[in-house]
């Protein structure tokens, strides 16, 4: 529901922007490159990675199952989200995203008159080598540099290993009071 | 089958009614209908219990309409435990801006605290 989340008061910041090259902790060079909106191109390169994804690493419905639905899911949300990739060679192998928390996103005025919700996915092969925590900082700082400041998640209450990785870089816990954690964070200059 | 459904007042309430609508119709349950009071909700009870009542006479469906006043997930497990019903029916969940499907604490109240079979609507 736009509006009703609690932020905290202290902006995080500031993180990495992208693009960037690192080696992960299996010594695989890893790009990371932010592209605002997905084209044609990029978001061919993206269903090709969630039909590569392993179901069992779901979220909450996301994403979805099948080339179809992976491309309509990601068209229906794509036009206005910001989205960060992580590539090994050809292959896109990771992808943060924030989508607006808005009726009508044609409507926004500035990026921080609205809230916006993230998500991130690392295909499993890649998993446990510190991309995710490269993917995230990278993401935020993009989004600080188009002036997004209020980022909120829902994370599975269970899944504390992506918990800790949001807490370490500034989530706080905003509600815990259903199947899901909301957790939200601040952008700036600290 | 004897169903109880709970309803508050988004849309998501009106689409698990018309739902179970079409399913009691198809099977010949028995349907009772109960409306929760959720002052935070788009609509309120009473807009509630009139939606839900002519979407019944649409219907030509018979179905006693109550209204439960109190916390809404405690106000249907009770009204759910005293009757003899065989299923509970709430909403399911509803889609975040990035389609990530979310439980809100209703939900998860019924679903933990039911003594009856609980069926979600998507």
């Amino acid at each position: 529901m736009p509006g009703t989340r609690t932020y905290p008061t202290e902006p995080s910041g500031p993180f990495p922007s992208p693009p960037a090259t690192f080696e992960d902790r299996e010594g695989r060079l890893i790009e990371v490159e932010g592209v605002g909106a997905l084209s044609e191109k990029r978001l061919g390169d993206v269903v090709e990675m969630y039909v590569e994804f392993d179901p069992s690493d779901r979220a909450q419905g996301i994403p979805p199952t099948g080339e179809d639905r992976i491309r309509s899911w990601l068209e229906s949300i794509g036009e206005h989200s910001v989205n960060v990739l992580a590539s090994h060679g050809d292959d896109v192998i990771g992808h943060a995203m924030l989508v607006p928390d808005v009726e009508d996103p044609d409507a926004i005025g500035a990026n921080d008159d609205v809230e916006w919700e993230l998500a991130i996915f690392v295909v499993q092969a890649y998993q446990r080598a510190g991309i995710g925590t490269e993917l995230l900082e990278h993401l935020l700082g993009y989004a600080n540099g188009i002036d997004i400041e209020r980022v909120w998640l829902t994370v599975e209450r269970w899944n504390h290993p992506a918990i800790a990785l949001y807490e370490r870089v500034g989530f706080e816990t905003t509600g815990s009071e259903s199947f899901e954690q909301e957790m939200a964070i601040r952008l700036g200059e600290s | 089958m004897n169903v109880l459904v709970g309803l508050g007042g988004s849309d998501e309430s009106i689409k698990t009614l018309e739902q179970t609508i079409e399913r009691t119709q198809e099977i010949g349950d028995e349907l009772t209908v109960a409306v929760l009071e959720k002052p935070e909700s788009e609509r309120s009870q009473a807009e509630m219990y009139d939606t839900a009542a002519a979407l019944l006479d649409d219907a030509d469906l018979e179905a006693e309409i109550v209204r439960l006043e109190g916390d809404p997930g405690s106000s249907l497990v009770d009204y759910a435990e005293q009757g003899e019903y065989d299923q509970l029916v709430i909403g399911g969940g509803t889609l975040s801006p990035m389609g990530k499907i979310q439980l809100g604490p209703i939900t998860e109240f019924v679903l933990l605290n039911a003594p009856t079979t609980v069926k979600l609507v998507r």
